[in-house]
């Protein structure tokens, strides 16, 4: 039978037809939805695999690591900066080898689309010594997991799996199979000697990993290295893997090149069995490799004279490779006389805050209080707070906290010390903002932290916080509280406030800084706190207000230039401010910013009413 | 059959909902089907876009000049994808008017049976009207029917058959 799903949805199917008990994974766009969808269907098959929303994706790697340690299958997900974060147990991990399968599923995002760079989870693999299977659609991808498993418990090893945007984000009719029981852990067998291997063993341990690289070369390189495409007539050759297979394969038989052209997939880009493939291509006059996104193919098929890729510039060295872009490069390949193809014409909407969203009410109380301020921030929604002008810095998770520590020592070494604040989402600060608090804390950093806490981890689709007592399986969890954790992590001047009271919120913005630079000053904590509109039942907690503009509206713009609602844009004919009724969430917050009070709730003089959480 | 289309629109307009309704029916026909979608932080109102093969295709997304067929929900964001449009191709357009291009009032329409979130349906109601779909009106409303939720079932059928019998007269020629 076939059912349509989503590429991630594919793969957690794909996780529960060949027995993972275990899963856990941090969300982030690609990846999401196989968590999520792993526990669902589980739920749903009445299987007795369990799995977890970790902190981060270090703590999520180890957890699922430990499962298979003690012989149950299991998988860590992640998009691939988070693999960043767990590159710690994912190196260590490969030397110490696994029990149960256990794979690590890293979502590449070439583009880059939603993430901060467009590295290459492959590469990592490469680096770690573990094999990485790269699926070029969503089929393909629930298909490998199965090939993954098998090849990490016959050689006790980690193996990635590596899908990409477009592999996770496409949706397709799968074939399903049966959902047998999962592997469960077996029991821990006690292996000082591997599993808290001192350096001397290491070494022993490095020996085996280059042992099972070499097998698994030996034993499933070749299979996973196949022609797709061309007749016996072809003269040149392209290699790919990924969706830009799949891309490639449509252009060549779109363009009727199979004459000329043979297309051959790597199904595993690390370890290549170069030899072999090196054998098949060099009768081919031409040779071009078609990777996403880094030269992993092409680095290991060592012969520079003749491989074009991307290392030579014929396939851009950077971006996605969408069919126009890999159309010009074939074309040239091919030499090919090209058309001129119509280009993008305008530019695509900006994303911008939900109306009604509380990190704008946060946003734009912190540039009223502080409009000289240095703002570094943080990964999520309210990175959108650029377009309020109040993010000045989105490195990586948790670096908003470290970075105005650092901006902090900058400037007292300089001897003037600008205000500084910094702003972080609740799940952030979980993943990575506690170290750097008591980092900054321990240090004497001073600067205003603003913890905008809509509970929820809000970007990449309402995922549970550790705030939460529910947890991804529907069991009850025990909440660990923000201010708790602030506390503890030695700030003294903490406040919880609703960002939607924006005079409050204002005023104790530049209370909190005048804090840091008193005498014993150091780290002001505001927790911004009002619910994500988009949790379901939250918008129906809190009052709606009928907004309206009345004739005191002056044209100046504020509500949707500085506080940027959606739902407010100039009358075409007055330049006066306009609702758009149809998408205001009725917050009310926009009443408080007109400074012509020229913004009202329709039929009263009301402002919005205190409390109204 | 072969057929490549494009879905446009803001984040939140229910592009993703258009997308499953259509992968669904082509599955229902037993044709192949892959569709890229938008997810991430374009979904917070930005411009989104997913494209839809169906018949003999590997990769989800479709070049320049190579759409068949587009739904847009968003006039600001026609532009950006408006290249992907083949000179043959016919194009959907969600507007209170336009010039070259078939339109309808979706967002004014669904507002007025109680939801602007539903324009998505009535524009494919619409689209459906001029059978140049893959699938025709009966098929797409059970399907419809059957993947959407049960509050909103009743409301989004409703929107789907507003669209497909909006009278053909307001239609440009």
């Amino acid at each position: 039978m076939k059912r349509i799903l989503l590429g991630n949805e594919a793969i957690a199917r794909g996780l529960l037809e060949n027995g993972c008990s275990f899963a856990a994974s941090y969300p982030g766009t690609p990846a999401s939805e196989i968590l999520s969808t792993f526990l669902q269907m589980a739920k749903a098959e009445n299987s007795p695999a369990i799995g977890e929303w970790s902190i981060n994706e270090k703590v999520a790697f180890e957890t699922a690591l430990a499962v298979s340690y003690a012989g149950g299958r299991s998988a860590v997900s992640m998009k691939q900066v988070g693999l960043n974060v767990a590159c710690d147990p994912l190196m260590s991990s490969a030397y110490t080898g696994v029990k149960g399968g256990f794979l690590v599923i890293s979502a590449d995002d070439p583009g880059p689309h939603s993430s901060q760079t467009e590295q290459d989870s492959r590469m990592m693999a490469m680096m770690a010594k573990i094999p990485a299977l790269d699926p070029s659609t969503p089929q393909e991808a629930k298909e490998m997991i199965g090939a993954a498993y098998q090849i990490s418990e016959e050689f006790e090893i980690p193996v990635m799996v590596r899908p990409t945007t477009r592999v996770c984000h496409s949706r397709q009719g799968i074939l399903l199979g049966e959902i047998p029981s999962p592997v469960l852990p077996s029991g821990f067998p006690k292996d000082p000697q591997r599993w808290a291997a001192t350096p001397r063993y290491r070494f022993t341990l490095h020996l085996k990993l280059n042992q099972k690289i070499e097998a698994i070369t030996e034993k499933y390189g070749k299979g996973s290295f196949l022609r797709v495409l061309g007749n016996k007539s072809a003269r040149q050759c392209i290699i790919s893997s990924g969706v830009a297979l799949a891309h490639t394969y449509d252009l060549i038989k779109e363009l009727n090149l199979e004459n000329q052209i043979a297309l051959y997939q790597v199904k595993m880009p690390y370890p290549l069995r170069a030899k072999a493939i090196l054998d098949e291509i060099s009768p081919f006059q031409d040779i071009l490799i078609i990777e996403e996104t880094y030269p992993v193919i092409e680095m290991q098929l060592a012969m520079r004279n003749r491989i074009k890729g991307r290392m030579d510039g014929s396939i851009p060295p950077q971006g996605e490779l969408v069919p126009d872009v890999l159309l010009e490069s074939i074309r040239t390949f091919a030499q090919i006389p090209g058309e001129k193809k119509p280009l993008p014409s305008g530019k695509p909407r900006r994303p911008t805050l939900c109306p009604g969203c509380p990190h704008r009410a946060a946003f734009y109380a912190l540039r009223q209080a502080l409009p000289d301020g240095i703002y570094p921030s943080d990964i999520g929604c309210y990175t959108l707070g650029l377009n309020l002008g109040a993010v000045d810095t989105v490195l990586c998770m948790g670096a908003g906290i470290s970075q105005a520590a650092g901006l902090y020592h900058a400037f007292r070494i300089k001897g003037e010390i600008p205000p500084i604040a910094a702003t972080i989402g609740d799940s952030t600060f979980y993943h990575a903002g506690v170290p750097a608090l008591i980092n900054a804390v321990h240090n004497g950093a001073r600067f205003v932290l603003l913890i905008l806490d809509n509970s929820t981890t809000a970007m990449t689709g309402d995922q549970p916080t550790p705030a939460l007592e529910r947890l991804a399986d529907g069991r009850q969890g025990k909440a660990v509280a923000i201010e708790d954790l602030v506390h503890a992590s030695g700030v003294q001047n903490i406040k919880v406030i609703d960002p939607y009271e924006l005079e409050e919120m204002t005023k104790a913005i530049k209370e909190a800084h005048e804090a840091t630079r008193s005498e014993n000053g150091g780290v002001s904590v505001i927790i911004a706190r009002h619910p994500c509109l988009m949790s379901p039942g939250a918008s129906k907690k809190q009052k709606v207000y009928c907004m309206e503009v009345t004739g005191d509206c002056v044209a100046c713009e504020i509500c949707f230039r500085d506080f940027e609602c959606p739902a407010i844009g100039p009358d075409p004919q007055s330049g006066m401010a306009k609702i758009d009724q149809n998408i205001c969430s009725g917050c009310g917050v926009c009443a408080q910013v007109c400074p012509q009070e020229a913004i009202k709730t329709k039929g009263s003089e009301g402002t919005r009413i205190q409390g109204a959480l | 059959m072969k057929m490549q289309m494009a879905i446009t629109g803001r984040g939140g307009q229910g592009v993703l909902f258009l997308t499953r309704i259509l992968t669904e029916c082509a599955l229902d026909l037993g044709q192949e089907v892959i569709a890229s979608e938008t997810h991430g932080m374009a979904m917070r109102g930005g411009s989104v876009i997913s494209t839809l093969k169906v018949g003999p295709f590997r990769g989800p997304l479709i070049g320049s000049g190579q759409a068949d067929l587009m739904l847009v929900l968003d006039e600001g964001s026609m532009e950006t994808f408006f290249h992907l449009l083949s000179k043959d191709g016919a194009l959907f357009l969600n507007s209170p008017s336009s010039g070259s291009h078939p339109f309808i009032d979706a967002t004014g329409l669904a507002a007025g049976i109680g939801s602007p979130l539903m324009a998505n349906l009535v524009l494919l109601g619409f689209t459906l009207q001029h059978n140049k779909l893959f699938c025709d009106y009966p098929l797409t409303e059970s399907v419809t029917g059957r993947i959407s939720p049960e509050r909103f079932r009743e409301a989004n059928l409703k929107a789907l058959k507003l669209g497909y019998s909006f009278p053909s007269s307001q239609r440009p020629g």
